[in-house]
């Protein structure tokens, strides 16, 4: 690793203060434009049509009704596609528009551009598609098995062994140490199976879009996406375009947490208006977007620990079965890498199987893959240190990892910051709170590896000496407004002398997604660097001025000052005088920055949720909800707590109430907000913060990332307080009251 | 100079069921370009994407970081995330 | 298919406009009007992205028909602020950073302005319950309740 230069040691002026988002005004009178607020003149609006069946091969579809229609313009199958590209078409475009097969309820097969919503809609019920339907399957364990209906063949990796059926199609087995052995060193083993529900990501912002797109092969792309760079390479790769030609601007982006890394619709909108001639706007209707975007996936998982009666972990194991929806891929491994990574352990195994079924194609979902390993680990942890008549807390201390630990993936831990997360909580008062009858406390350690990658940003010095950045990444929640701190902070000028923009595809150079927790890490720094870069050039403005050398020449509070007696008698320049003649000196002064970060560094959650079960309804309500996590730096303190706040409401959601619900005609029951419930503001208490900063060498104010990790620890605190509550060990989620009644009255009528 | 690399337990098959291989690297791309030679079964893996562990730190895709052979080294499965 | 000539009072301003006898009030707002700081989240009933008032009375947008309009008054987000001057509720959003994605922050302010018209000293669980039908998937509401309550206190004073 390069050195840094880093800086967190120092007194930050700007950094940890919690100024005004720079976006926020906009936001709240209602100005701000998202996907869908977009309209510009002779615009066509779209629908798709979709299949109603979970797998059918797709016969014919016959479009010449619709057509017809007054105000149909355009009208498109998988067809109109071929022409754009002689490859066999990606996973992303079958996704998009299915080809020969419909893979799930939901898949789109046809789309219309018309004049109105209104006749856009009456359209779609004039295209005939015939379809032969196929056998499906949408359940992960019964999807493996060797007589299953084939989803989607020619996926199966070299690494899946022999046994299963073709819809097994990677597999992977982490681990270390003599399983055998730690078993036998045990006290007590617990084994169990898991399940989890796919859980959808639930943004309020259906996934929206406006693409106009000329015969020449140029275009213009409006959308709300986690990453424009990212949407550009896909479109530009299905459509057959080159990437210059096609610029997309993003627009204010309604949530993402992971499912608007990709693309769903924004081919389909790119290939209307081409064939219309006109721009065209696309919108998902709520039900679209459960039925057609990816949730995350379901699983099924085994876990078996080993604990000797003093608390100490002898063996971990775990086998976890990830369906991913009609495509293949690449939850399993994180998951398999995550589960056990909270603990010091000799000995530990986990495998995992990525598994294909007629279902939406799985989207990454905050820390992808980790929260239900986890939630399936912590779970039977807690289970052997209530078993054992051991306190819960002290356990994961006794077995945290640290520093010099073989992580269970692999890799010897540096300072992690998990056993400080651990002893706050258990210094904080919520941990020794009384309960009441049918209450319950839960505990959970959560774990994600975070994210750098590439980030490229541009940092101008204006002539009235304020800072305009420019960078690349959607801002889903409020780093706009940590970018412009980071940039103030470096300058050594105040926050409201920054404004920072997201730009467009051609004004920067590649910007990954906005995923893994790698904004304020990886932007961040890039902007730093930047604003160094700018700093050495009004540096060297200033000697010229002076007459003196560069070297002679160093950079304080927002001025160049000499750099040491030697360097001479000169007052200190402003950042304002520099800029002011910055075009007599030589020309506009900027900064920038590109890169591949890396060195994000990992980061642990542990969460206390206390419960009430009411044994009469089944239902659960949260009383008490404390996140602690190391965020390294907190740079904005109140999108911190944002993102552990928010992180944790959709774990418990996803514990308690959210799930896909599929009937057995392999339809989804449950695609809206009434029938697939999230948190609503009556659910829950007030979730209480606790950020620790333990710097991570990887950034120069120590910044680690923090979105993801505070979904991880909910599932399984929440699993455990209602565990402990009802004296009932669950082993399914979520915790919906049918499910805990039906247990509740099992557990009575057993005696 | 020789670097000793961890391989993950499914993939200890393409390099001929052993945990630990030795191969010459002074970077993250010649430590799988010889990985890739020397154990041509790992090809398929590497070339769909994986990261490294270098002294715990992950590293996505970075070419030319440096790797000496004192350094802890774990190849790892492409990082994804949400 | 005739359409329906329908005059409204919109945030204070005589409107006037043509809409298909099955077209949504949000579908009137937005695309027809170009008033897009009511979102659409789910078109249902469910998510509360869409809320105004009309004639006083808080509803969801995407279940009230264009024509039902006709010889009402509406708010929508574009009339809560007085020119340069934020109302408190818009203030204290962004004192608390009471949003992240900022998508339901319209619904949520309107249907929180129109609880604290009706009752200007909530409790925490009253403005939970107020504001059940206004989902938010970012901030697990913390800071949102806590921004309507301040918002409260200061009217009050």
């Amino acid at each position: 690793m390069s050195p840094l230069d880093n800086t967190y040691e120092k007194q930050f002026k700007v950094i940890g203060t919690r100024p005004p988002r720079p976006d926020g005004i906009e936001k709240v009178t209602g100005k701000a434009q998202y996907g869908a607020d977009l309209y510009v003149p002779d615009m066509l609006y779209a629908k798709i049509l979709r299949s109603p069946h979970p797998h059918a091969k797709i016969i014919s579809i016959d479009t010449s009704e619709a057509e017809k229609l007054d105000g149909v313009k355009a009208v498109v199958t998988s067809k109109d596609f071929s022409k754009f590209s002689d490859n066999k078409p990606s996973d992303t475009l079958v996704n998009c528009i299915a080809h020969e097969k419909a893979l799930y309820d939901g898949h789109c097969v046809a789309a219309v551009a018309a004049l109105s919503n209104t006749i856009a809609k009456s359209a779609l019920k004039l295209i005939n598609v015939e379809y032969e339907i196929l056998p499906h399957v949408t359940d992960v364990d019964e999807a493996m098995k060797t007589d299953s209906p084939i989803v989607n063949k020619g996926y199966v990796l070299e690494n899946v062994p022999k046994g299963f059926s073709e819809n097994v199609t990677s597999y992977y087995e982490f681990g270390h140490g003599d399983l055998d052995n730690g078993f036998n060193n045990a006290d007590l083993i617990v084994e169990r199976t898991f399940k989890t529900e796919a859980a959808h990501q639930g943004y309020i912002e259906p996934h929206a879009c406006l693409a106009s797109m000329t015969p020449d092969g140029k275009a213009d792309l409006w959308c709300c996406t986690q990453g424009h760079y990212n949407v550009r390479a896909l479109c530009a790769d299905i459509m057959g375009m080159e990437s210059s030609q096609l610029r997309v601007t993003p627009s204010e982006i309604g949530g993402g947490f992971g499912g608007k890394t990709t693309i769903f619709i924004e081919p389909i909108a790119l290939a209307l208006s081409l064939k219309s001639g006109k721009p065209v706007k696309l919108v998902m209707t709520r039900d679209e977007v459960f039925k057609a975007t990816g949730p995350t996936v379901s699983s099924s998982m085994d876990v078996k620990i080993g604990m000797t009666k003093d608390g100490v972990i002898t063996a971990g194991e775990a086998n976890l079965r990830y369906q991913g929806g009609a495509f293949p891929n690449g939850t399993v491994e994180m998951g398999a890498q995550s589960a056990f990574a909270a603990y010091d352990l000799k000995a530990v195994r986990t495998k995992g199987w990525n598994v294909l079924t007629n279902r939406p194609k799985q989207a990454a979902y905050r820390a992808p893959g980790a929260p239900q390993a986890i939630y399936a680990v912590e779970s039977v942890v807690d289970e052997l240190c209530q078993k054992l008549n051991l306190d819960p807390l002290e356990i994961r201390i006794k077995n945290a990892a640290k520093k010099g630990t073989k992580s269970s993936y692999g890799p010897t831990f540096d300072d992690i910051g998990l056993i400080a997360t651990l002893e706050a909580a258990k210094k904080h008062p919520h941990y020794l709170a009384p309960l009441e009858e049918n209450q319950g406390r839960g505990l959970s350690c959560g774990f994600w590896f975070n994210f750098g990658g590439d980030t490229c940003v541009t940092l101008n010095v204006n002539f009235d000496g304020t800072i305009g950045v420019t960078e690349g990444n959607p801002d889903i929640g409020g780093s706009r407004a940590s970018i412009s701190q980071m940039a103030a902070e470096e300058l050594g000028i105040s926050y409201d002398k920054v404004r920072t923009i997201i730009a467009d595809t051609n004004s920067l150079g590649h910007n990954e997604v906005t995923d893994g927790s790698r904004v304020t890490f990886a932007v961040g720094l890039a902007t730093i660097k930047a604003a160094r870069a700018a700093i050495k050039e009004m540096c060297k403005r200033v000697s010229l001025i002076w007459g003196i050398d560069e070297d002679a020449v160093r950079w304080e509070n927002g001025s160049a000052i000499p750099a040491g007696p030697n360097a001479g008698q000169f007052d200190p320049m402003s950042i304002e005088e520099i800029a002011a003649m910055s075009s007599q000196t030589g020309g506009p002064i900027a900064g920038h920055h590109e890169v591949n970060a890396e060195g994000a560094g990992v980061s642990f959650g542990v969460h206390l949720a206390d419960v009430e079960v009411d044994k009469e309804t089944g239902s659960t309500k949260v009383l008490r909800y404390t996140v602690f996590q190391d965020a390294g730096k907190a740079i904005h303190p109140s999108y911190v707590e944002g993102q552990m706040q928010g992180g944790a409401v959709q774990g418990i959601g996803w514990a308690l109430n959210e799930e896909y619900i599929y009937g057995e005609d392999g339809r989804l029951q449950n695609a809206g907000f009434l029938d697939y419930r999230i948190p609503v503001a009556s659910d829950l208490p007030m979730i209480e913060p606790v950020i620790l900063e333990i710097p991570n060498p990887g950034h120069p104010y120590g910044v680690r990332g923090v979105g993801e990790t505070s979904i991880v620890p909910p599932l399984a605190a929440i699993n455990n307080a209602v565990s402990r509550a009802t004296n009932i060990r669950f082993s399914e989620l979520p915790l919906s009251p049918p499910k805990v009644l039906s247990s509740l009255k099992k557990e009575i009528n057993d005696g | 100079m020789m670097v000793k690399v961890r391989i993950w337990g499914s993939l200890q098959k393409a390099t001929d069921n052993k945990e630990f291989v030795e191969v010459e690297a002074e970077n993250f791309k010649q430590l799988l370009d010889n990985l890739s030679l020397k154990y041509p079964k790992l090809k398929p893996q590497i070339s769909r994407g994986v990261s490294v562990a270098i002294d715990g730190l992950i590293y996505k895709n970075s070419w030319f970081t440096p790797i000496k052979p004192e350094n802890e080294v774990v190849l790892m499965p492409y990082m994804v995330g949400g | 298919m005739s359409q329906v000539h329908i005059k409204t009072k919109i945030n204070g301003d005589n409107i006037e406009f043509l809409c298909d006898p099955e077209e949504t009030l949000l579908d009137i707002l937005r695309d027809k009007l170009h008033l897009t700081g009511t979102k659409e989240g789910c078109g249902t009933g469910d998510c509360g992205a869409c809320s105004i008032t009309l004639d006083g009375k808080l509803v969801c947008s995407c279940l009230v028909l264009g024509a039902e309009a006709d010889n009402s008054e509406i708010s929508t987000i574009e009339g809560m602020s007085n020119g340069e001057k934020l109302h408190p509720l818009q203030q204290k959003f962004l004192d608390h950073a009471a949003l992240q994605c900022g998508v339901c922050t319209p619904g949520i302010l309107v249907a929180a302005k129109s609880l604290l018209e009706k009752n200007p000293d909530p409790t925490e669980s009253e403005v939970r319950y107020w504001l059940a039908g206004n989902l938010c998937r970012c901030t697990g509401y913390d800071k949102i309740i806590k921004a309507v309550l301040d918002a409260a206190k200061e009217m009050r004073s």
